[in-house]
């Protein structure tokens, strides 16, 4: 194992005030249960899970109550054990509906609750690939970063070799610092997620990717994987936003770049998790523990306690406040997530998920305000784009309702990283802009799709 | 204050959610902040018709962009100074001894026609300084060709001469070659070109704020530090213009950088962001397109002097340089 400097620098990037002290030495705290939880069918990236169990029912921590379903989809299990309140539309943190499973947790009088479920512990180093794959899906992994991705399909690329599994800890989301303390405090854990991803992938060297801003988190990986047999390499990242993104990161570490989309990191033989999602995977072998908890960085400068909090999934944003002292000064905005990818907030009755990385509560004076002012020209977002795209080019064309002149602007290939946005003078909401012809591409493309399916049938 | 449990009305707004603090009127500041060097310059060789004309200039254009906005029913922009740097600049690119009438309708006619008429700050396809220069060349060709000789309030009275551009221009091509002495730099063997330090300094009849090349390059180098703009235009504009001097003959080719507005021009008129292009690869095109139009005007043209003629030329092909030097994606084959 050793640690060497990334040779790559992709091009543009920004270098948004991190803010990161709010809560870098707070150690993570474990949240007690709340009353109510709401654990959404929809944790993670594509068709949310079946809901399993109705108003009434009693389950336990670790039960299954959604089941995964379709091949991009994962299961979800209940964080504590209650009784369901309801099953219902919720409000998602991206500002979607989905099902949620309301459970109440406090048991009545004399009312006993069941005991949590576990799945059998297995060792990883006598246990089979095929062994570890199927307990890394049925545990409801999904990744931890952001996006949220089922860990199972990425780590059984089907006929494709992974040469290189790349962890991310850069952690490049402002405010964020939930990888970092997983880094200082869980680097065994993990540790033993990449060997049993190793295992799962076939043998493949490891890379891990750490900003340079993190030298305790270096230090602390360095140590736990000290002794790790095999092509290990900690790589040290310059701090430059967006290096979490799995494109930049496969770039900054290994020098390849993946082509566009549709195509996956597999395809350049990679595959890029990230560290909490590590951690999640040890927790699920080595102690048969579903993923229903995650570190959540609570901070921003309205809350009383900025602290790294330990809570089930399905925390309402309330109690997750509540517990970090409630907020000190009157907050303009909430924030799930980092400031340069979350989601605003509209209420805190939204429950946190297995992606949930933070919650922000900025004061009126931290808040900006984008007022798209015509474009000048001046070539910033060109600069600042890390996909080299043109989203000054793209902006217009989506302004005047082009959207076949964005698509040829490649419009498709935006990562929505907020770069261009953060560095535009005439405060343009390049990203929304972007992000608008996405979706309006992808639902032309939808209805073309059913179009043509429809056409099928007809002819048969 | 009491530590509140709750709240619950936010604003919504998509990400990102923090931004850079860098606003178009920073910029804007910035350039100005950059003029005031060669501002200074030009009032000190050409005395109070350079301030007058200066305080004209910039005062007309913000009344006009004021003014304007209101008559259009829109939000007024003068705010964003960029009314402010349009008026210097307008003000740099003219002869101190224009009467002032002339530069208020120069600038009524920069803000108004050049670019409120095309929807304001960010829509206009040409600079609109230089705009004004040329409809104040074409109507006003005496006094816009008319120059006060540097340091003329120290003598008795006003003495008007003629720039070394015209100098130049006056020879014929088998002169120009024949002047072309190793020790030219130095000894200023053409008639009515001066010496390099005086070339450096700005000591020689030109417009405000185009003769002192020290004071533009101080400037610049602000400029870049501030990345207001980046080297591509300046570099390819000044390197076309010398390689083309070299390869022409006649004076050397460092004069034909140092005087007339090649210095102005390319740090602060072609890098205008409204009107030039947005890539790397564009504003090499773009610089290269100024000094070659320039060095053709100056060498075939009528004109002594071409370099506002050449940007606005490039100006015109700007869309065309941004289609074809559109960026390619990161990972597009």
């Amino acid at each position: 194992m050793k640690t060497v400097k990334s040779h790559f620098r992709f091009k543009g990037g920004v270098h948004p005030d991190y803010n990161k002290e709010l809560a870098r030495d707070k150690p993570v705290e474990r949240m007690p249960v709340a009353a109510e939880l709401c654990v959404s069918m929809s944790q993670h990236l594509g068709a949310p899970a079946k809901c399993l169990v109705k108003p009434g029912d009693k389950v336990a921590k670790g039960q299954k109550i959604g089941e995964k379903n379709g091949f991009i989809s994962a299961s979800v299990f209940s964080p504590a054990a209650g009784t369901v309140k309801a099953v219902e539309k919720r409000l998602t943190p991206s500002g979607g509906m989905a099902d949620a499973v309301v459970i109440d947790t406090v048991p009545a009088e004399g009312e006993t609750l069941p005991e949590e479920i576990r799945f059998a512990p297995l060792d990883w180093k006598t246990a089979t690939r095929e062994e570890l794959l199927k307990r890394v899906e049925e545990a409801g992994i999904c990744g931890m970063g952001g996006a949220g991705f089922p860990t199972a399909v990425k780590l059984n690329p089907s006929g494709k070799r992974c040469e290189y599994l790349i962890i991310n800890g850069a952690e490049c989301e402002p405010y964020l610092t939930t990888d970092f303390r997983t880094m200082l405090e869980r680097a065994d854990r993990v540790r033993t997620g990449v060997e049993i991803m190793r295992k799962i992938l076939g043998e493949c060297a490891v890379r891990i990717a750490i900003e340079n801003n993190k030298p305790e988190a270096i230090a602390s990986v360095e140590k736990a994987f000290a002794d790790i047999a095999g092509n290990v390499e900690i790589v040290v990242l310059p701090t430059l936003y967006p290096h979490g993104s799995e494109k930049h990161q496969i770039y900054a570490t290994v020098g390849r770049v993946g082509p566009e989309p549709p195509a996956l990191p597999i395809d350049v033989g990679c595959v890029v998790e990230n560290v909490g999602t590590a951690a999640a995977i040890a927790d699920a072998v080595e102690l048969g523990v579903p993923l229903t908890e995650r570190v959540t960085t609570v901070s921003g400068d309205a809350v009383a306690e900025p602290k790294n909090v330990l809570a089930p999934t399905g925390t309402k944003y309330r109690d997750l406040l509540a517990f970090c002292g409630g907020l000190k000064e009157p907050a303009a905005k909430a924030i799930s997530g980092g400031t340069m990818m979350g989601f605003a907030v509209s209420n805190l009755d939204i429950a946190t998920t297995k992606t949930t990385s933070g919650l922000l509560f900025l004061t009126k004076k931290r808040v900006f305000q984008y007022g798209s002012q015509p474009c000048i020209n001046c070539g910033r977002c060109l600069r600042a784009c890390p996909m080299n795209l043109n989203p000054s080019e793209i902006s217009k064309a989506v302004e005047s309702d082009d959207i076949k002149a964005a698509e040829a602007a490649h419009v498709m290939d935006c990562i929505e990283c907020g770069s261009c946005s953060f560095g535009c003078p005439s405060y343009r909401t390049l990203t929304q802009l972007c992000r608008r012809a996405k979706a309006s591409i992808r639902a032309r493309m939808a209805a073309e799709k059913a179009k043509a399916a429809e056409a099928a049938k007809a002819a048969k | 204050m009491k530590p509140k449990e709750t709240q619950d009305r936010f604003i919504l707004s998509s990400s990102p959610h923090a931004h850079g603090r860098c606003s178009v009127s920073r910029i804007m500041l910035d350039v100005i902040i950059a003029l005031l060097p060669t501002t200074a310059a030009g009032i000190w060789f050409f005395g109070m018709p350079a301030l007058w004309t200066v305080l004209v200039c910039v005062s007309t254009c913000v009344l006009t962009e004021a003014v304007c906005r209101m008559a259009m029913g829109r939000e007024s922009t003068v705010g964003d100074f960029s009314a402010v740097l349009t008026g210097l600049l307008l003000a740099l690119n003219l002869p101190a001894g224009i009467p002032l009438w002339m530069a208020v309708a120069g600038s009524v006619f920069a803000i108004a026609v050049a670019k409120q008429v095309f929807g304001g700050l960010g829509m206009n396809p040409f600079n609109p300084a230089l705009s004004a220069r040329a409809f104040m060349l074409i109507s006003f060709t005496g006094p816009m060709t008319t120059w006060l000789k540097p340091l003329w309030w120290k003598g008795p009275e006003a003495v008007t001469t003629a720039t070394p551009l015209a100098a130049i221009k006056a020879l014929s091509g088998a002169d120009a070659v024949a002047c072309a002495s190793p020790h030219g730099l130095f000894g200023a063997p053409v008639a009515g070109v001066p010496g390099l330090w005086d070339l450096a300094i700005g000591n020689m009849p030109g417009c405000i704020g185009e003769v002192s090349a020290i004071a533009l390059a101080a400037g610049a180098a602000y400029l870049l530090w501030r990345r207001v703009i980046t080297w591509h235009i300046p570099f390819a504009f000044i390197a076309t213009v010398f390689v083309f001097g070299l390869v022409a003959g006649g004076v050397p080719a460092i004069v034909h950088v140092l005087t007339g507005g090649v210095m102005l021009g390319a740090f602060f008129m072609a890098t205008d962001y409204v009107t030039s292009p947005t890539t790397a690869k564009g504003k090499l095109v773009f610089g290269f397109g100024c000094g070659l139009v320039c060095m053709l005007i100056r060498r075939f043209g009528s004109y002594p002097e071409g370099c506002s003629f050449a940007i606005l030329v490039m100006n015109a092909i700007c869309p065309l340089i941004n289609r074809w030097t559109q960026p390619k994606p990161f990972g597009a084959k």
